[in-house]
């Protein structure tokens, strides 16, 4: 902040520096650099920014319960151990990402309120339930794989700490995919029910899996602004192919038939045709009306409202409410007066 | 810029010294009522897999920063100093060493 009050703007000078502004803007995405927290950006840019990375970090965090609700019933201490790791990390995507949804100027909390509220969505996926332990390894093969599909590109997004957090977490998603596979593995070499599991649990997330990727091209009107502002930088349906062509050799290797009868490879195209998933159904899901939604936030909004004591607490302790405060000098930890500006 | 809400708790900076030699490097942030658990919350959220040896954690409101924009007039002074570094200076490449 400057000491000093800014000059007076004459009328009209105000509109040809915002003019000058997002020129500049314009020439740092234009030259592939990035966005960071401080620069000057347009709001729609910023709009976009905090409903996409909230979104993402909702639904890290609503990810947790389909896995977590198996903790306790895992079938060994090395599953368990495993599945613990998982949903660990998990919470960390979510808070890297909550903490680059902050530098844009939205609060923690007001994004919590977001979620339970049901202003802000999460990934439809979640809103799938699990139902036998081979959904732990179905989805970490099937579901954590068209997450990195689908962040993979994002460490190359326009904003700086969206990026940097995709990087992190594409980091820590390898070890998701590939745990969940062998647990597939696994059960293929086990017995015959086993093997009916793993197929049964294949069928019910092959096609949310593909929906994963957000409706067809035609019917996602906001790709293309967000493609040239390079917050994105393939289409829904280009990720979906990519995924599906990276898909089909594993499903074979695994020995599972994926539930599309019109999964042929095509010669021409270098690529695999594939139906299209239940769009109506997806729809559904994103308004409120999958099997879990209320589940899910239900859960969340539990989690939260229980915890606040903790929080409290918590700051009642730093602020020295109940301790010695000798050699304690800080004193603004409650918050009230504090003014955080976010700078990095 | 986002004033803290009431009720919340602070926002940190976290630094990670990856290994012995290297610098601090800025990793994200988080918050924690306090300096004790920011350690504690930062070694959970960015150090799960052995990413450090040391972590610096800073309450994000004791930073002070330049600006970011890059005509910022606070890195003029450097900008115009090509005489600063080592290709300015024209050495005959038969010259070993330099
Ligand atoms: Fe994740
Ligand atoms: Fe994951």
């Amino acid at each position: 902040m400057p000491a000093v009050a800014e000059p007076e703007l004459e009328p009209g000078a105000e509109a040809q520096l915002e003019t000058q502004l997002e020129a500049q803007f314009e020439a740092t995405i234009g030259r592939k650099d990035r966005i960071e927290p401080r620069d000057w950006m347009p709001e729609a840019y910023r709009r976009t920014l905090v409903r996409q990375v909230a979104q993402h970090a909702h639904s890290e965090i609503i990810g947790m319960q389909p896995e977590g609700a198996w903790i306790g019933r895992a079938p060994s201490l090395r599953r368990k151990a495993i599945l613990l790791a998982k949903v660990q990390d998990e919470a960390g995507h979510g808070l890297y990402l909550y903490s680059a949804a902050e530098t844009l100027g939205v609060s923690r909390q007001e994004l919590t309120e977001m979620l339970i509220s049901g202003r802000q969505k999460y990934s439809s996926i979640f809103n799938y339930p699990t139902l036998s332990y081979a959904d732990m390894g179905t989805i970490g093969w099937l579901v954590d794989g068209a997450a990195i599909c689908n962040q993979v590109p994002l460490c190359r997004t326009s904003f700086g700490p969206y990026g940097r957090a995709m990087i992190r977490i594409c980091k820590e998603e390898s070890f998701h995919q590939r745990q969940g596979y062998e647990l597939l593995m696994t059960m293929m070499r086990g017995t015959d029910e086993q093997r009916a599991m793993v197929q049964e649990s294949v069928d019910r997330f092959w096609w949310p899996s593909l929906m994963m990727f957000g409706p067809p091209d035609d019917e996602s009107p906001n790709t293309a602004r967000s493609m040239a502002w390079g917050v994105k930088t393939h289409t829904n349906d280009e990720l979906r192919q990519r995924f599906v062509d990276m898909t089909v050799p594993q499903a074979k290797a695994l020995g599972v038939t994926l539930p599309d009868p019109g999964l042929v490879w095509n010669e021409e195209r270098g690529a695999h045709d594939f139906g299209q998933p239940d769009w109506d159904e997806f729809w559904e899901v994103v308004k409120g009306n999958g099997p879990c939604n209320a589940q899910r936030v239900a859960h969340r909004k539990k989690a939260w409202d229980d915890g606040a004591w903790v929080r409290e607490a918590a700051l009642a302790f730093a602020a020295g409410d109940c301790r010695d405060t000798s050699g304690d000098t800080s004193g603004d930890t409650s918050g009230e007066t504090s003014n955080e500006t976010r700078t990095v | 810029m986002t004033g803290q809400v009431r009720g919340e708790w602070p926002l940190y900076e976290v630094f990670v010294r990856g290994k012995r030699g290297l610098n601090h490097v800025h990793v994200g942030s988080l918050h924690a009522p306090d300096d004790q658990l920011a350690l504690r919350h930062a070694r959970d959220v960015y150090t799960r897999r052995n990413e450090g040896v040391s972590i610096w954690v800073v309450r994000s409101s004791a930073i002070t920063a330049s600006s970011p924009d890059e005509k910022d007039p606070l890195f003029a002074p450097s900008g115009d100093k090509v005489y600063r570094h080592p290709t300015f200076y024209d050495i005959p490449a038969d010259v070993p060493h330099m």
